[in-house]
């Protein structure tokens, strides 16, 4: 049998990374993992064994999924925004580039590329994650990954013009 | 069940770049690769795609753990917060891939929300700070030049409250006053205004929830930045559209009652 919070406390890292790409800002992201953590250790009793990584993947989807929502019904909401990386740098560019076209993303198809790509979920796991078949995951996957192109190749003809 | 000789398929191409194709077709992607170009192009922009992500989150998961994401602390809340959340938290999955394990619900759907103090503070926060800041004569209870402001909100508190000099956003104390929470609680309100009239309040009750970083929301015409310390909620209120000055306020606030 697997040793609950060891297995639990090694994902952390990769909770903060996906939540950070989900939702952009540092804040919300470990706001969504502190829920996520809470509400796996007050499951602890009732976890039967299986894959404690894709679990958590989906408390943490699930809980921003509903955030996002709860946002949606209320008036004139912000999105905390902080452009604190405005440097120079070219790689910082490229950055914010893959930042911004994940914010063109709707939230299914953002998720299902964070987490096969960034996460290195299978098909198998992102689907029982997003809870749709294969054939969803690999569809907003190729969607996923239209938009960030066309986005990405977007950022560089501007650049070209301006020079 | 895969033929090497039927013709390349999009899906295949996706799942060439993320290692899901079976070994038998792996050859017949690749040389389909190397005969059209323009396929061998997007799917190296999609490998692209995969690297920019790498580069620019993997970070994220090389650094410390911060202290609020510690386990022993999170197991350790009070209970009252995750009422009726236990339930609500099983996830069922599929019975395929060896991955079950005891649910309620038969869907993977939501996970019902716990009632969010923080939340809650915040909206109270933001109806006294509508509710006074539109007062003339009679915004505040108590006037800052009064010696007992201070300790006597304090003392209703629960801990020692400190005005902060926010003089460099030209904010001048005006007062305070005592509030009551929805759940009995006391809250203090400290109210600020510059020479245009605009005002600024600080908002502090006791609240027990974890620690958190800072949260900007903005509702109607305001905006709040909020944070839980030490079982306290605070909230700095004001105008909306100015994030960075509220976060200036917020981290003078912090700043000024840690010097003990």
């Amino acid at each position: 049998m697997i040793a609950f919070r060891p297995s639990v406390e090694a994902m952390i890292p990769a909770l903060r990374r996906y939540a950070r790409a989900l939702t952009r800002d540092a804040d919300i992201a470990d706001d969504l993992v502190q829920d996520t953590l809470v509400r796996a250790l007050r499951s602890e009793r009732l976890f039967h064994g299986g894959d404690i990584r894709s679990w958590l993947y989906t408390i943490l989807t699930n809980l921003n999924r509903n955030r996002r929502r709860s946002l949606a019904r209320r008036p004139a909401i912000s999105q905390f925004n902080e452009d604190d990386e405005a440097g120079a740098n070219g790689t910082e560019a490229e950055g914010r580039d893959i930042e911004r076209a994940l914010t063109g993303l709707v939230e299914e198809q953002r998720s299902a590329l964070l987490l096969v790509m960034l996460e290195g979920l299978t098909y198998r796991e992102v689907a029982e994650i997003q809870g749709v078949p294969i054939g969803t995951v690999m569809s907003r996957l190729a969607r996923a990954r239209a938009h960030i192109k066309s986005s990405l190749d977007g950022e560089k003809v501007t650049l070209r013009r301006v020079k | 069940m895969t033929e090497p000789n039927m013709p390349v398929t999009e899906d295949e191409l996706h799942a060439l770049v993320d290692n899901e194709l079976p070994a038998d077709r792996r050859a017949a992607v690749e040389n389909w690769l190397d005969t059209h170009p323009e396929d061998a192009a997007r799917v190296a922009s999609w490998r692209a795609i995969g690297d920019a992500l790498h580069a620019r989150y993997d970070r994220i998961a090389d650094e410390a753990i911060p202290p609020t994401l510690e386990l022993d602390r999170l197991a350790k809340r009070p209970r009252s917060w995750m009422i009726g959340v236990a339930a609500a938290v099983l996830l069922a999955f599929a019975a395929g891939g060896g991955v079950g394990w005891l649910a309620h619900d038969a869907s993977a759907a939501a996970v019902a929300s716990a009632p969010d103090p923080v939340n809650a503070m915040r909206e109270e926060a933001i109806a006294a700070h509508r509710l006074y800041i539109g007062e003339v004569r009679h915004a505040i209870e108590v006037r800052a030049e009064e010696s007992h402001l201070l300790p006597w909100l304090s003392k209703r508190i629960g801990m020692t409250l400190r005005a902060p000099d926010l003089s460099k956003y030209d904010l001048k104390l005006l007062g305070g006053r005592l509030l009551p929470c929805s759940d009995g609680g006391p809250a203090a309100l400290l109210m600020y205004e510059n020479e245009k009239g605009e005002r600024v309040t600080l908002y502090a009750t006791p609240l027990k929830a974890p620690r958190t970083s800072f949260r900007y929301q903005e509702t109607d015409k305001f905006g709040a930045i909020l944070w839980v310390a030490d079982n306290y909620g605070w909230v700095v209120s004001g105008p909306a559209g100015d994030k960075p000055r509220l976060k200036g306020i917020a981290m003078a606030a912090i700043e000024q009652g840690e010097r003990r």
